[in-house]
């Protein structure tokens, strides 16, 4: 197999590779011993892969591998918690939240009043029928109280329930209760 | 027999970087920069070849590796993380170069291959450029100067190929392009940038590399 020139500069690159079959790099190669033209495309070419393969040649500007890391960090997300991490989070909310509610139920032992001014009963029979009103803040043991209102809406229960449901004695008609 | 340029591979460095791929899916975020730092430079190199501005470069590939990080669960292993971070980076690039000159009358995706020959020049006094010329700054710069010369498809696969020394078919999957145009861009690359260098032989690197015009038909 004979070769031309042309077709040595068009094979150089895959030659440099190792990619040409046998019998052309064997003609590729008896022709480049005897072309000098050849020998310096050859040359010059393998010269060439071999300065730029060089590490050397990338050249990054000064700071660019913290300024790189630095721009990572920042878009990181915040390091996740560990299982035990959130077992011991878990563990202290209980603890906060157990703490509180035990600490309200010593305090008061009863239902949240509807009036922050008013004072819990003391003594009512729990027993003793009573009417409340909806809106109202008080329980009456008289239909007739002139502090009970909404008449239409009152309903008539245990002093006992009254209490659960946060109402305090009137003032006016239980005042032996305050 | 020629000395083949073959593609670099490590299978100690791709069996610790599965490892860190694992790990930093598990939530050891802090991991990626340690997985990305051999490649660092390549990134800003391959950025670089397409943009030419080290600013926009080092932007790109700064955006690219945050990208890769944010995409880390789509990497399939079939492939090797590197090509995959310099695909990301080339995408990166592209699009702001596109982006910048959307303006421009300039056709920036001419993705078609020359057809004919090239034409060598007829330099048979070449004499090897030996790496320890490398240390010298100006040296660094004149090839430098001779690869930002060249057109945009033939740097990028001379870079990707020559410079990043990844295979042909990593270069051809990174740049969306085939095997045979890799090839043909490759070959003209490397006898452009052996005209482009002869002159300094002689004695003139301290003159401005050009083309002589006539010289190249492509």
């Amino acid at each position: 197999m004979v070769v031309s020139c042309e077709q040595v500069w068009r094979e150089i690159s895959n030659y440099l590779e190792d990619d040409v079959d046998p019998l052309l790099r064997e003609a590729m190669e008896i022709h480049i011993r005897g072309c000098k033209h050849c020998t310096a495309v050859l040359d010059g070419t393998r010269n060439v892969v071999h300065l730029y393969g060089d590490e050397r040649m990338i050249d990054v500007p000064v700071g660019y591998s913290q300024r790189l890391q630095r721009r990572l960090e920042e878009s990181m997300p915040r390091p996740r918690r560990t299982f035990l991490g959130w077992m011991v989070a878990a563990a202290a909310t209980v603890l906060v939240a157990g703490t509180y509610e035990l600490a309200r139920s010593s305090v008061s032992g009863e239902a949240e009043l509807r009036s922050p001014h008013a004072q819990p009963a003391k003594g009512v029979p729990p027993g003793l029928l009573v009417v409340v009103s909806p809106g109202g803040k008080l329980f009456h043991s008289k239909v007739g109280c002139p502090l009970l209102h909404d008449r239409a809406h009152m309903r008539t229960i245990a002093a006992r329930e009254a209490e659960n449901e946060g109402y305090t004695p009137c003032d006016r008609c239980m005042k032996q209760y305050l | 027999m020629p000395e083949a340029v073959t593609s670099l591979e490590n299978p100690a460095q791709k069996f610790n970087e599965e490892m860190l791929i694992r790990r930093i899916r598990d939530g050891e975020h802090e991991l990626f920069y340690e997985l990305i730092r051999p490649y660092e430079r390549r990134l800003y190199a391959a950025a670089f070849s397409i943009l030419r501005n080290e600013a926009d470069a080092e932007d790109a590939a700064q955006e690219a590796v945050l990208k890769a990080f944010r995409h880390i669960r789509q990497f399939r292993a079939e492939s090797r993380f590197s090509t995959w971070l310099i695909q990301i980076t080339v995408n990166e690039a592209r699009m702001r170069r596109r982006k910048d000159r959307s303006g421009m009358m300039e056709s920036i995706d001419d993705t078609r291959d020359d057809e004919g020959n090239y034409v060598p020049r007829d330099l048979a006094d070449w004499h090897e450029i030996p790496s320890e010329a490398l240390e010298r700054k100006e040296i660094r710069e004149k090839l430098a100067q001779a690869l930002a010369s060249l057109g945009q498809k033939y740097r990028e696969v001379f870079v990707l190929r020559d410079v990043q020394h990844l295979s042909i078919d990593e270069t051809a999957k990174s740049l969306g392009i085939s095997t045979a145009s890799v090839k043909t861009r490759l070959l003209r690359a490397r006898l452009m940038l052996r005209d482009l260098l002869a002159p300094g032989l002689g004695g003139s690197w301290t003159g401005k590399l050009s083309f002589e015009k006539g010289a190249k038909p492509w």
